[in-house]
């Protein structure tokens, strides 16, 4: 054991090095804050006071004009709305057919099921863009391009979901179905009644991985849709880049906008997304 | 058929039969639970996956109409100085953002990992970039970036220092990229990185202390060997992602950007490829060969790590 000379040294000692580690993140911090911070106060300035050389740092006479233009520019409460329905028809149909499946890969043998899992696991190490092509080309002949469910159709099937859900699935223990398989309850009602509720953790995680991916995607949705009043948030901002090069309040007005809503999530489901990220580098 | 049912319940397989109908009812569970995913995963993946290996030997026009050309898309890809360049570019990124990358990212977790003030203030704030639109990012650094009337060209005058064409610079305008690349990466590893340090047995730590170990061998000889599981994770990610890189490129750097081909990355070039110009077999041509370099590396990755990734616990 240490003894007390070490102790009262390492009291001493353990002040000085916590201010060293305060500087240095405090420093970080201040690297990680200043985009949002110099986004936020540009959206509130006047073109001209946006361009002005040298610049000033917070806005002279704070003004809503670049939120005003941008809502008339761009069909923005449509974009929006896009915007939402796709990230929540994307996590609501994940939950369902991940959590489904990945329930039938935890608990269940069956034929085929080692094969059907490998192709599964093989899905998850390809690089996205091998997909897009035909993706596309599928869309399309569906004669869906340029519409909503576009937005969201390939991406209600993930690999990366239901291996994250039967990961969480094989950590329960086995002996609540036994007892319901006693009490007579079917396959379903277990799953339903027992197994989905003790997965709340599992679910949770899934629902934020999916919502961040899903509000964030860009490639994907700047492929199928082209009609503004079609699109994502994503795609309009380089709309909104391309037609107001030189507006820059209206740009950093067009990012606070399509950054806001997932900061909130985020704030009230801070212990959550840190967790669910925390735990996906555990598990691998 | 009643006694039949009642071995089925006891959970034994009856020989004569194959399967109990305990087993089949299993079966046909288990099938229906399966089915949404496995049909979606094979039309919308599995599918596609056999398809573009195929569209990567066939000419692809504008409208789809496909002729089998064997090898040459791939034969004009290893002539190609665009991708061999879009190549170098996508290196020079992975090169430079993970280990950097890496880097700050451990050093921000083991600060966490001492026992301060303030821990989830700076847990929260470090991860906000992780959640942010990489396309509103790229905008606002692009903004930051700006020649004429961005903050940090002004910033550097008020010092007494010129500015700089950031964006436009070839020699500048990848590194912009990587900064953006690694500002947005760097909380999301460091939370994990973090959560590896976490699950190191503390016995290790009062094992070194009694040893006299201190504060920085204790970090060298105790804390990383045992993280490089972890160490091992994110950088696995980190290059599979850093191999991807496009949202930043797209928004940033316009065709019309002089430092463009500098800074066009593999994933940009199949993006133009196959729905700029519609070079769409050209493109799955591109797009697989990114696929083996991300397969070798891995494959590589995984079969180096025995030399040093520390699995004893």
């Amino acid at each position: 054991m240490s003894n007390k000379t070490e102790a009262a040294t390492v009291k001493k000692r353990v002040p000085a090095s916590h201010i060293v580690a305060h500087i240095i993140l405090i420093a970080g911090i201040l690297i990680v804050a200043f985009p949002f911070f110099w986004m936020v106060v540009t959206s509130f300035k006047t073109d001209g006071e946006a361009m002005q050389i040298p610049p000033t740092i917070l806005p002279k006479q704070w003004t809503v004009d670049a939120y005003r233009q941008i809502v008339s520019g761009l069909p923005f409460a449509k974009i929006y709305l896009n915007t939402i329905l796709s990230t929540v028809v994307t996590t609501i149909g994940q939950v369902v057919i991940c959590s489904m499946a990945a329930y039938a890969f935890a608990r269940y043998e069956f034929p085929g099921k080692r094969f059907l899992f490998m192709l599964l696991l093989s899905v998850l190490m390809v690089p996205g863009q091998i997909f897009l092509i035909p993706q596309y080309t599928i869309i399309m002949k569906m004669h869906l391009l340029d519409t909503i469910p576009a937005l969201f159709i390939p991406n209600l099937f993930s690999a990366f979901g239901t291996f994250l859900m039967r990961q969480f699935f094989m950590t329960l223990p086995k002996e609540l179905e036994e007892a319901a398989i006693i009490d007579g309850a079917g396959r379903t009602r277990i799953f339903l009644q027992i197994m989905l509720p003790l997965s709340k953790p599992g679910l949770i995680s899934l629902v934020i991985f999916t919502v961040r991916f899903a509000w964030n995607d860009f490639m994907w949705p700047l492929i199928v849709n082209t009609s503004t009043d079609k699109m994502t948030l994503g795609p309009a901002l380089s709309t909104l880049q391309g037609q107001y090069r030189v507006q820059y309040p209206m740009q950093m007005a067009g990012a606070v906008l399509a950054v806001i809503p997932l900061v909130i999530v985020f704030f009230i489901f801070q212990n959550q997304f840190l967790e669910g990220v925390a735990h996906s580098g555990i598990k691998g | 058929m009643a006694t039949d049912r009642r071995v089925a319940k006891e959970g034994a397989p009856s020989v004569r039969r194959g399967v109990t109908r305990r087993t089949k009812m299993n079966w046909v569970f288990s099938y229906c639970m399966i089915a949404p995913l496995c049909i979606g995963l094979a039309v919308f993946y599995l599918w596609p996956f056999v398809q573009n290996l195929w569209f990567s030997f066939n000419d692809v026009t504008k409208f789809n109409i496909s002729t089998f050309c064997g090898l040459d898309n791939y034969r004009k890809l290893f002539g190609d100085k665009e991708v061999w360049k879009a190549l170098s570019n996508t290196l020079k990124y992975v090169v430079v953002t993970v280990p950097l990358g890496m880097c700050f990212s451990i050093l921000l977790a083991a600060l966490l990992n001492m026992k301060i003030r303030g821990k989830s203030f700076y847990r929260v704030l470090y991860f906000l970039p992780s959640i942010t639109m990489s396309a509103a990012v790229a905008m606002v650094w692009k903004w930051i970036f700006n020649e004429q009337m961005g903050i940090l060209n002004s910033a550097l005058k008020a010092m007494g220092m010129s500015g700089h064409n950031w964006l436009t610079d070839n020699r500048t305008a990848l590194f912009c990229i990587m900064i953006v690349g690694m500002w947005m990466t760097i909380g999301y590893n460091m939370i994990i990185l973090l959560a590896g340090m976490q699950g190191i047995s503390k016995t290790y730590y009062e094992a070194a202390s009694m040893d006299g170990a201190g504060v920085w061998a204790r970090f060298f000889h105790v804390t990383l060997p045992l993280l490089t599981p972890t160490i091992f994770f994110v950088m696995i990610t980190s290059i599979i992602s850093g191999f991807q890189v496009f949202d930043a490129v797209y928004m940033m750097i316009g065709k019309t950007n002089p430092a463009f081909d500098d800074t066009q990355t593999i994933v940009m070039l199949f993006y133009e490829q196959a729905f700029d110009y519609g070079h769409k077999g050209y493109a799955a041509a591109i797009s697989v060969l990114l696929f083996a370099i991300i397969l070798v590396l891995t494959i590589v990755q995984f079969s180096l790590q025995k030399k040093w990734v520390n699995y004893d616990e």
